[in-house]
């Protein structure tokens, strides 16, 4: 059964007056990110989103999550189009997004606070995330005071306590260091494991792109769409191993092959990157 | 355009009322911030014990200098004897009752300040164009002196508490207004964009979000509107008052009871202090998440 259903997506930005870009030849002052993505994702599946900077991955990530307004075509979550954040959809951000003036804890408990669940029960639910992710003992640390990698931990701890059954995910290990990112990879798993979210993750990685996906969906240059999903058959559970098997290079080998003349073209493209490149 | 001109008005307001070594941390002026924590470190033990021989000297200098005639004794009486009159006046409970009226002046002014400024604030910071309509009245009012208001609040409202404490409500709360206003645009979208992917209510957003995030910037307006609204009120006590240090100060100097003149100055000097200690306290509390103290306690 499908949960998502991304049909015929494009976005339009209307830079502030003044402001103009050259595209192909020609200066404009509107933006074509996204050009007709068509995408269905099954329930309980793991999707990653690559594609070169520009290619509206993050875009597409806040259309589906209901942050930003398609300009054309719609986005159905179990057959009802999203128009703005559900209840029912996670989001983690390459940087963290915490509330820096509350404890792990009770950053935490913010999702379960803004949808009205008790104090008692949010406190149980947040110490219980906090003990999934190894966090235990850390519920009254500030976030400054937590390493990149355990404030991403709690992050993901928050976007899961409302029990989403969609979880977004833009850039989450991005900002970390390789073995942090790694190991998180591996939490990830290990967790999505047992709640069969649905997951569509971006990222720049190739070899994460891989690592943790069902399918790999390939992004072309601005404007952005789909140019190839790949479904990746390797084993589950996985684990760091897997990286080394000849299954896993001749994926990547596949995913840089479909996505070297995006990059390619992305790079002609660089007088646009810098504002869209996130 | 606003933004900028509140940024370097509050920034100016701060060269205003920040004496030598005092720095107050504002939000998004990098600078600043990095200059008030390398000066924390030394300022908070360091530089009292150092500071206090050269105020010894001073304060033995202010005992001899009329003892020995180098000073009118009439005009400015030894330490001593200041001291002696302070005592009396506080044995006596005026002084007490003196600081309590004015206290309770700037206090109430100030309340209303917070009271007013900080939903505007939050109105201001958050919709532009709020912020585009009332930017120029605000701008016009808040470099208008709250002294020279003061004949119209005494016309308007009489010469009774109301006119004080109207003087130190204007003298506090464009201090609030302007912090609470940068505060708010200071906010990192990303943690506004964080509570909306989780369906954050639009009261929610400021109860929860931009408030909590503001407050660094609004309790470092706080502080220079509590010190602009004690020195409001002692400025508009001494002009036209029944009661009050600045009234207690001033009357002394009209009857030249000059130890009382003095003993009412020193009174303020350490109320002066023991505020700026107090707010900085809380202001370290109420920012205790950032990790790191921000501001100097002189």
């Amino acid at each position: 059964m499908d949960r998502i259903v991304v049909s015929d997506i494009s976005k339009t930005f209307q830079l502030k007056p003044g402001q103009f870009v050259t595209v192909d030849g020609e200066a404009t002052d509107r933006v074509t990110v996204l050009d007709g993505v068509d995408l269905s994702i099954r329930k309980g599946e793991f999707i990653t989103l690559v594609g070169p900077s520009g290619s509206g991955k993050s875009v597409l990530l806040d259309i589906v999550g209901g942050l930003t307004q398609a300009t054309g075509g719609d986005v159905q979550l179990d057959g009802r189009r999203i128009t703005r954040p559900d209840p029912k959809t996670g989001y983690v951000f390459q940087q963290y997004a915490l509330f820096p003036w509350r404890t792990a804890l009770a950053n935490i408990e913010y999702a379960l606070e803004v949808r009205g669940v008790a104090k008692a029960e949010r406190t149980a639910t947040a110490r219980h995330l906090l003990a999934l992710f190894g966090l235990a003992g850390f519920e009254d640390r500030f976030p400054n005071q937590l390493s990149g990698g355990m404030q991403q931990r709690v992050a993901i701890a928050r976007a899961l306590a409302s029990n989403p059954e969609v979880l977004l995910m833009d850039e989450p290990f991005a900002a970390l260091d390789q073995q942090t990112r790694e190991l998180l990879q591996g939490e990830l798993l290990r967790i999505w494991g047992k709640i069969n979210t649905t997951v569509i993750f971006v990222t720049h990685s190739i070899d994460e792109a891989i690592f943790l996906a069902d399918r790999v969906v390939v992004m072309t240059a601005r404007p952005g769409t789909v140019k190839e999903i790949i479904d990746i058959d390797l084993p589950r559970p996985r684990d760091g191993d897997i990286r080394a098997s000849a299954e896993f290079n001749a994926y990547r080998a596949r995913v840089w092959d479909v996505l070297r003349d995006e990059v390619n073209k992305a790079q002609k493209d660089w007088t646009l990157s810098p504002a869209f490149s996130h | 355009m606003a933004y900028l001109t509140e940024k370097f008005g509050s920034a100016r307001a701060l060269h205003l009322f920040a004496g030598a070594g005092e720095t107050v941390a504002v939000a998004r002026v990098p600078a600043i911030k990095a200059s008030a924590k390398i000066r924390s470190k030394k300022a908070s033990h360091g530089t009292f014990l150092y500071g206090l021989p050269l105020l010894g000297l001073f304060f033995l200098l202010w005992e001899i200098a009329p003892r020995l005639g180098w000073l009118n004794r009439i005009f400015f009486p030894p330490l001593s004897e200041v001291l002696v009159a302070w005592w009396a006046l506080l044995a006596s409970g005026v002084l007490i009752e003196h600081i309590g009226i004015s206290l309770q002046r700037a206090a109430i002014g100030f309340a209303l300040g917070v009271v007013v400024a900080i939903p505007l604030g939050l109105l201001m910071g958050r919709y532009s164009l709020f912020e585009k309509v009332s930017d120029l009245l605000v701008q016009t009012l808040r470099n208008t002196s709250q002294f020279a208001l003061l004949p119209v609040f005494i016309l308007l409202l009489g010469i009774g508490e109301e006119s004080k404490v109207a003087i130190t409500f204007y003298s506090s709360v464009f201090f609030l207004l302007v912090n609470t206003i940068s505060g708010v645009k200071s906010v990192d979208p990303l943690l506004i964009k964080a509570a909306r992917s989780m369906g954050t209510s639009d009261f929610d957003l400021f109860r929860k979000v931009i408030l909590p995030a503001s407050i660094p910037s609004i309790v470092a307006g706080a502080r220079l509107a509590v010190k602009s609204s004690l020195f409001a009120v002692i400025g508009a006590e001494m002009l036209a008052a029944k009661s009050g240090l600045g009234f207690l100060i001033q009357n002394s100097q009209l009857m030249m009871e000059t130890a009382d003149m003095y003993a009412g100055i020193l009174t303020l000097t350490v109320i002066g202090l023991t505020v700026n200690y107090l707010l900085v306290w809380f202001e370290r509390w109420a920012t205790a998440w950032k990790g790191q103290s921000e501001t100097s306690l002189i």
